[in-house]
């Protein structure tokens, strides 16, 4: 392969082509940098990181939502790489789409460890008491890098805009599944709504297409298990891990690795 | 006509230092008191922060031998001794209470048996005390602070939204003028105090770690509006750069026991720190790779040209790196096609981290050139320089400056509002309509350019990538700063190419290039001028550190014929220099 043909559809309307050298290891990425960079300095896309961590550059690429920063061309197995918006957000500009209604989504699910007691969370000098099987149990959902894709994948959402989404769920289910949370009936009862949980149709397009591993359709169904308890063995709500005692600050063993010199605030100079 | 929107509190970046300090002011004020903005040129959890990997230094387990004067000294050590010893301190003892504030608020530390938060060793420092989640713990100490924020109610974001400069008159900090990125207006945020949060500058080179967006925007701002700016010439150069792009390999990947070797298979690093050897900190490790390399013991990759040596992990076998350094494989994996379980990774130094940043006191107020503290203006994380990290920055102190200073700041700004009250709104200054005039009549000016603003970006990282490195010398650095002056006399030429409103990136890039190169004048000259060797900074001409002379941070300020330097003293309250060995 020594050259590409990059096809991006533009603000939704025309499709644009642009021939580049191919080099070894290009991603999409680079070769959208390439274009605005030498070509077309009006094409408009987001990226920042490159190392897929930071969730910018999401979009259609050979008709399936990826990050265009980990998607070698190589691996596509065609000359002409077809980029495309990502679905189910409005487009605002070529491959910029409007991602407030996703943002929204996730915000609306309390993404955040809820107490009862929220001043001892806000202010103390402790720590909870985790096992790492505990953090085991919720840190998969953690991985959430907030591209959207899995958003854009979601048939669901196609048909009904004010469905939660895989993302708002799987982030729910996040702080549900973590043992320093108290919040787990507000959230039972936001996900247990006519938008909530039961609107999935279990397609798992978005544990498909996430490139984190997040499996959110996992963290759907447990979910609504999570539902179910509430609704038909009453669970009740458990209290979170508590809080550790902490070893007052003592002075150093002897033997202890010490600076080279006394530290005495003042002594230099 | 610029919009103007008032806010009480602005702060521009949303990485780590930006976000603790809106947590810190929303904790504070009850999301009763001064409103609270937040602006960013992305969306607000996408900043650089996302790609720290490794750990956030604390001292949690005093109790086990680890202490607070520990970390003081390996931190100045570390500085080699440039560091302000005094705000030293005041950071390492607010370092544990961040660990432990994150934690209560979600954030999936990596555990001990027994519970409580585990810690690795890092370079640099004499005990474990890298606060660690995976290896990905900037990515999981954004998140959690970005999550914290929705609790709260009472602020107000502005994704996307370009910050083109800082209002500063009669010692106060005024409003800052902007693109809104989404549909191209031009806006004047008019507040009474504001944060510069918004990171490094580690673009200007080519083979770097940081993401496209770490253009020194901050720095820049301050600069331009007359501010000065401390010790820019200590870059941090990263010793795992991943070949062929610079992406970052984490320091906790030899923290967790990798060797480095060359191309004889041999762990090198026993010929320059047999003590430390690969955790020792990075500007000795960085040194020590480019001199097996200079000293033909590198290899070649033949698809970019450049010269590497290996990152080996394959003795820590499976198990360890699934578990404790998985993004470290998929990275390698994804990038480059190699599983360090079965290879070695293929790295080299890679422009990392800015030591240097914005003046500021050890409670982040911005400085005057005359060390005066400007009204209603801070600054946090990478953009400041307070100095905790002098001439070389230890790995895993980056995160925790950035949530100790965040929170600082945060507390502090609504402190000074509480105490300023709040008077009338200033007239809108006539600098907000010159400045929409530079923009819009000229750099935005319908005519062909006679200058590409990505030629000049891409030469820009050439001449910074060869001779502003990790060694330095006379005649390089002479030269880079002829290049970078002649670059910014054809940026005069450079237009922004597409006309359209909503997202013109191409107008950020132009408006990027031009703050680059201001700060790639101002890094190559400070490094011209020191001749010595300190930390980050290395001339092969003048190889020893010279404290008579040199024990002193470089301030420049802006005029316009370039740069003017001048210098302030270390504040040294500890520990006199002593020869920093390893």
């Amino acid at each position: 392969m020594d050259k590409i043909t990059l096809e991006v559809l533009r603000s939704g309307k025309k499709r644009t082509s642009y021939e580049l050298k191919y080099r070894k290891g290009m991603t999409v990425l680079d070769a959208l940098v390439e274009v605005r960079e030498k070509q077309d300095s009006s094409l408009a896309y987001r990226h920042s990181c490159r190392m897929g961590i930071c969730g910018s550059c999401g979009m259609n690429i050979q008709g399936v939502p990826r990050l265009a920063c980990q998607t070698q061309v190589s691996t596509l197995g065609k000359e002409t790489v077809k980029v495309e918006p990502l679905h189910g957000m409005r487009v605002i500009r070529d491959l910029v789409v409007d991602i407030d209604p996703f943002l929204t989504m996730h915000t609306s699910v309390k993404p955040y460890l809820i107490r009862e007691n929220p001043s001892e969370r806000d202010n103390s000098d402790r720590e909870y008491r985790v096992l790492s099987e505990e953090v085991g149990r919720f840190l998969q959902f953690d991985f959430c890098i907030m591209c959207g894709l899995c958003y854009s994948a979601c048939p669901t959402i196609a048909l009904d805009p004010d469905y939660l989404g895989p993302q708002a769920i799987a982030q729910a289910y996040r702080y549900m599944a973590d043992p320093r949370d108290e919040g787990w009936e507000e959230r039972v009862e936001l996900l247990d709504r006519p938008h909530g949980v039961w609107r999935c149709h279990v397609a798992g397009s978005c544990s498909f297409v996430c490139p984190k591993d997040v499996d959110p359709a996992k963290a759907i169904q447990l979910a609504r298990v999570e539902v179910l308890k509430k609704r038909f063995l009453r669970k009740k709500p458990r209290a979170g891990s508590p809080l550790v005692s902490l070893v007052p600050v003592v002075a150093p063993k002897q033997g202890t690795k010490a600076p080279p010199f006394d530290f005495r605030k003042g002594e230099a100079k | 006509m610029a919009e103007v929107i008032d806010h009480d509190i602005i702060i521009v970046g949303s990485g780590l230092a930006g976000l603790r300090a809106a947590a810190e002011v929303m904790a504070a004020s009850q999301g009763k008191g001064p409103t609270l903005a937040i602006i960013s040129k992305l969306a607000l959890m996408r900043s650089h922060s996302v790609a720290a990997e490794g750990g956030t230094a604390a001292v949690l387990y005093p109790e086990e031998g680890d202490s607070l004067e520990l970390h003081a000294w390996d931190t100045i050590k570390g500085s080699d001794f440039l560091a302000d010893q005094d705000s030293v301190w005041k950071f390492v003892t607010l370092c544990p209470e961040e660990m432990r504030q994150l934690e209560r608020w979600g954030m999936p530390w990596s555990r001990r048996e027994d519970g409580r938060i585990a810690q690795r060793p890092f370079g640099g420092h004499s005990y474990d005390r890298a606060t660690f989640a995976q290896d990905k713990v900037g990515f999981f100490e954004m998140r959690t602070l970005y999550d914290k924020l929705q609790e709260y109610d009472g602020w107000s974001r502005y994704d996307e939204t370009f910050v083109t400069s800082l209002v500063v008159e009669g010692g106060a900090f005024r409003g800052c003028t902007a693109i809104d990125m989404k549909t191209g207006r031009f806006v004047y945020f008019r507040a009474r105090a504001c944060v510069i949060a918004t990171g490094g500058a580690g673009q200007i080179w080519k083979f770097t770690a940081t993401s496209v967006s770490t253009t020194g925007d901050g720095i820049g701002l301050a600069y331009r509006a007359g501010l000065p700016i401390e010790d820019m010439e200590f870059m941090q150069f990263h010793p795992t750069g991943l070949i062929p792009t610079g992406i970052l390999i984490t320091e906790g990947a030899r923290g967790e026991g990798g060797y480095l070797l060359n191309s004889k298979g041999e762990r090198f690093m026993e010929r320059y720190a047999p003590s430390k050897m690969e955790l020792s900190p990075r500007d000795v490790v960085s040194r020590s790779i480019m001199r097996e390399i200079a000293e033909g013991r590198g290899f070649k990759d033949e698809d970019s040209g450049l010269s590497y040596v290996r990152l080996d992990l394959r003795h820590l076998g499976r198990e360890k790196i699934d578990s404790k350094l998985p993004f470290i494989k998929e990275l390698s994996m994804k990038f480059v096609g190699i599983d360090p379980v079965e290879d070695p990774i293929p790295i080299k130094p890679t422009a990392h981290y800015t030591m240097g940043g914005v003046c500021v006191n050890d409670s982040g107020r911005v400085l005057d050139a005359d060390s005066r503290q400007v009204k209603g203006l801070w600054a946090a994380g990478e953009t400041a320089c307070v100095s905790i990290h002098g001439a070389n920055r230890l790995g895993s102190n980056s995160t925790a400056e950035c949530l100790v200073y965040g929170r600082l700041v945060g507390r502090d700004v609504v402190r000074y509002l509480a105490s300023e009250g709040t008077g009338p709104r200033d007239v809108v200054s006539p600098q907000v309509a010159k400045e929409e005039t530079r923009i819009f009549d000229g750099l935005m000016k319908k005519e062909t350019p006679s200058e590409d603003v990505y030629a000049i970006k891409a030469k820009l990282k050439e001449v910074m990538d060869r001779s502003v490195y990790v060694f330095r010398e006379e005649a390089a650095l002479t030269d880079a700063v002829r290049e970078v002056r002649a670059l910014k006399e054809r940026f005069k030429g450079v237009r922004a190419t597409d006309a359209g409103r909503q997202f013109n990136y191409n107008l950020q890039d132009v408006l990027e290039v031009d703050v680059m190169l201001d700060l790639a004048e101002v890094v190559a000259l400070g490094a011209l001028n020191r001749r010595e060797s300190r930390g980050g900074h290395s001339r092969v001409d003048y190889p020893q550190r010279d404290d008579k002379a040199w024990l002193r941070h470089t301030i420049a300020s802006r005029a316009e014929s370039g740069p003017q330097f001048s210098f302030w003293p270390v504040r040294i309250t500890m520990w006199k220099p002593v020869e920093r060995k390893y």
